[in-house]
């Protein structure tokens, strides 16, 4: 079967603007992570190979019991610093970095209680662990922050195709007839067409919440391409276009749909993913797929199996392949 | 109505189900009058099909009469006597249009999971599992058909069922195992398996002018029916003979021109080690195909023949001789036969008698004795080759 899709989070590509991009600037608090990540490497290196000289110069009691706590503190440090480089926006690695330091401070203060003849030395490293403390909860909490305009759920971005047996001018009227949609898109109850290219889409999830938005057409290239928006207050914030093009030899048409929601598009709980289940581009696969059969076939193809018809989430729940309840129709 | 269901690894039973109805408007409700048990059944039987689920009727090879039609079929009424092809198809996409009516791009409404274990999707299957489909098959009084627009033959002349039922599969599936040799004068031609769609392989190599056709299997029995009903020149036992060797020995060192698979996924071999590996891992999931009858084909074939495979497989191979392939040229042709491709040629066959299908019946049970016939035909019993079923 020729319908394929991919996904991908990220800008608009090619759609028409609805939205501005989402913004990927560098960060201000890049600098600082960059230092931590080197200050873990330094402190990392001598614990874990010399421990013996790191407790001399810090002032804490040279023996076995706390050699082998600088090295492990030393291991920790290396694996904060890997985590630091390896990670674009690492946050939790800097969060890391500030536990180590409370559970540095505890082991300084248990010192402490020990070991009084050095408590200049002691004083001294308290003093820096103290304020490298600082520095790493102040780089944490901003790098925890999102950058101006990025929201924590990346837009969601569903590109399907199919090739369709049918003239590309064939297909482009029955998808501009916006009426014609629920007949292949399965969520979709009723779509009105209002005046100036506007629309009116009810749709119905599966726990049967219903939705409606209102839509315009933006684009709109007969025989070739139709691109529509939602418009402000939609719930479900999104833009699509739809191509048609035509396929090679005597192929038909490939029908190529490309449709970005807006976040906080997929998020749990979110009316997309009401809509949708957790797999949004499987049902937008689907409904190529219906929107082939129906073209092709005359309608939807139902097994016994799937008595709706494709549905991405009959997969998971298949009524076994025997005739449904019900006297012969 | 009475039907043949599934419940689980090695267990059907015959149960009452709700009577189909139309779901679509080119379906058709055929009051089953000759349905049969076919080796791929087994497949599902023996539990290497996944995606079965408890209470699905199996049976894709049936015939009977029209009792209902949707209303876009205009080319059937009622009482129209008609054969039923297993595969699915629509006729309007591009495969249909080609003629690969068992890759339709429309017929399986659960493309979806085929397309992950498969890349892309077949054709949707009378019962046989739910990646392919879901269908309700017919191994029952009746069955829905899908596109009857496309797929049914009427049969408008008084032949019994016995001689036209294998139309729905197994006769078109070995005729396509050897049209797919291009069989050419002085071609001899090598056919694994003596099952039922091995013999009309055997069989159709001959009609299409193999000049020798060699069968290989264990069974006497099987052999027999291969040599005497279907027209085999040479017998192979490969539990007593090196098959490779006895084909060298038969084709001056050449090799057959083409060797047809028609044993697919649950093949034994003679080398108990070997056997048991390939068994080990296929019962653990590791392997879901033995390909023992396809590894021992690409090494006896002619440098530059054909390898052509109807024989099912669902999965995945191992220990797989492409090294073999590759550099000896060899062409591999396989898939589940393109059934609507045949019907009308393959009638003809039989209208003019030159061929009589019902050779390979040794049973004939009540459609309540399903459960019997399974285990019969699994186990080789009562020299069981082909199981006709009457509801």
């Amino acid at each position: 079967m020729n319908t394929s899709a991919t996904r991908a989070d990220g800008s608009a590509n090619g759609l028409p603007a609805a939205r501005p991009p989402l913004p990927r600037a560098p960060s201000p608090e890049g600098e600082i992570t960059r230092f931590l990540g080197w200050f873990s490497l330094g402190l990392g290196v001598p614990q874990t190979l010399a421990p013996g000289r790191v407790n001399r110069l810090i002032g804490v009691r040279d023996d076995s019991s706390s050699r082998l706590w600088q090295q492990v503190v030393g291991v920790r440090e290396l694996a904060v610093a890997a985590g630091i480089f390896s990670r674009p926006r690492p946050a939790a690695w800097l969060w890391a970095r500030v536990a180590g330091d409370i559970k540095d401070l505890a082991l300084l203060g248990a010192a402490w209680r020990r070991n009084e003849e050095r408590a200049g030395r002691l004083a001294a490293a308290t003093a820096s662990v103290a304020a490298i403390t600082a520095v790493d909860a102040f780089a944490a909490a901003r790098m925890s922050r999102l950058p101006e305009g990025v929201t924590k759920d990346p837009s969601f971005r569903v590109k399907a195709s199919t090739t369709v047996r049918r003239s590309p001018d064939e297909l482009y009227a029955f998808w501009h007839d916006f009426a014609n949609l629920p007949r292949f898109m399965a969520h979709l109850e009723a779509v009105e067409t209002l005046a100036d290219g506007r629309s009116h889409w009810r749709a119905t999830g599966p726990a049967g919440m219903k939705v409606d938005w209102d839509a315009e057409v933006v684009a709109d290239r007969p025989g070739e391409q139709i691109a529509w928006r939602t418009l402000p207050g939609a719930e479900v914030v999104h833009t699509g276009i739809v191509g048609f093009v035509a396929a090679p030899g005597d192929r038909g048409t490939e029908v190529h749909v490309d449709i970005e929601y807006a976040p906080p598009a997929v998020r749990a709980g979110s009316v997309i993913g009401k809509l949708f289940g957790e797999e949004p581009e499987l049902q937008i696969r689907d409904d190529l797929r219906r929107f082939k059969q129906v073209m092709e076939t005359g309608e939807v193809v139902r097994s016994e199996g799937t008595p709706e018809g494709t549905l991405a989430r009959r997969l998971a729940k298949q009524r076994p392949a025997q005739p449904l309840e019900g006297s012969r129709s | 109505m009475r039907a043949n269901v599934w419940s689980g690894r090695n267990t059907v039973q015959v149960e009452n189900v709700p009577d189909p109805k139309i779901l679509n408007s080119r379906d058709a409700i055929v009051k089953i009058t000759s349905t049969a048990i076919c080796g791929s059944d087994l497949h599902m039987y023996n539990g290497y099909m996944p995606t079965m689920k408890s209470g699905d009727i199996l049976g894709h090879e049936f015939m009977g009469e029209v009792v209902e039609t949707g209303r876009d079929v205009d080319n059937l009424s009622a009482g129209d006597r008609v054969v039923v092809p297993f595969p699915i198809a629509c006729g309007n996409c591009n495969a249909c249009r080609n003629e690969l009516y068992s890759v339709c791009e429309n017929s399986n409404p659960n493309a979806g999971l085929a397309e992950k274990v498969m890349g892309h999707s077949p054709c949707g299957i009378f019962g046989y599992t739910h990646m392919l489909g879901g269908y309700a098959g017919g191994q029952a009084e009746y069955a829905r058909v899908p596109f009857a627009d496309v797929g049914p033959i009427k049969i408008e002349n008084d032949l019994p069922d016995e001689k036209v039922l294998f139309l729905s599969d197994i006769f078109p599936t070995g005729y396509m195992g050897a049209e797919m040799c291009d069989i050419k004068p002085g071609d001899v031609i090598a056919v694994w398996g003596a099952g039922p769609v091995g013999q009309f392989a055997i069989a159709s190599a001959k009609l299409l002018g193999a000049e020798r056709v060699i069968a290989i299997d264990r069974f006497d029995y099987r052999l027999a029916m291969a040599r005497d009903e279907a027209g085999a020149d040479d017998i192979i036992d490969y539990e007593q003979a090196d098959v490779v060797a006895t084909l060298n020995e038969m084709t001056g060192g050449r090799g057959p021109d083409a060797c047809i698979d028609a044993v697919g996924m649950e093949g034994h071999q003679s080398h108990v080690a070997l056997h048991a590996y390939d068994r080990v891992k296929h019962s653990t999931r590791a392997e879901t195909d033995r390909p023992h009858a396809l590894r021992e084909a690409i090494m006896s074939c002619r440098s530059g023949g054909v390898i052509s495979i109807i024989g099912a497989y669902g999965g995945f191979v191992d220990k797989f001789p492409l090294g073999a392939a590759m550099n000896r040229s060899l062409t591999f042709r396989m898939g589940q036969c393109h059934v609507q491709r045949y019907l009308r040629p393959l009638l003809e066959l039989v209208e003019n008698g030159e061929i009589d299908p019902s050779f390979v019946i040794t049973h004939q049970l009540d459609l309540d004795e399903t459960p019997r016939g399974y285990e019969m035909f699994k186990n080789k019993e009562d020299n069981c080759e082909k199981v006709v079923l009457k509801p």
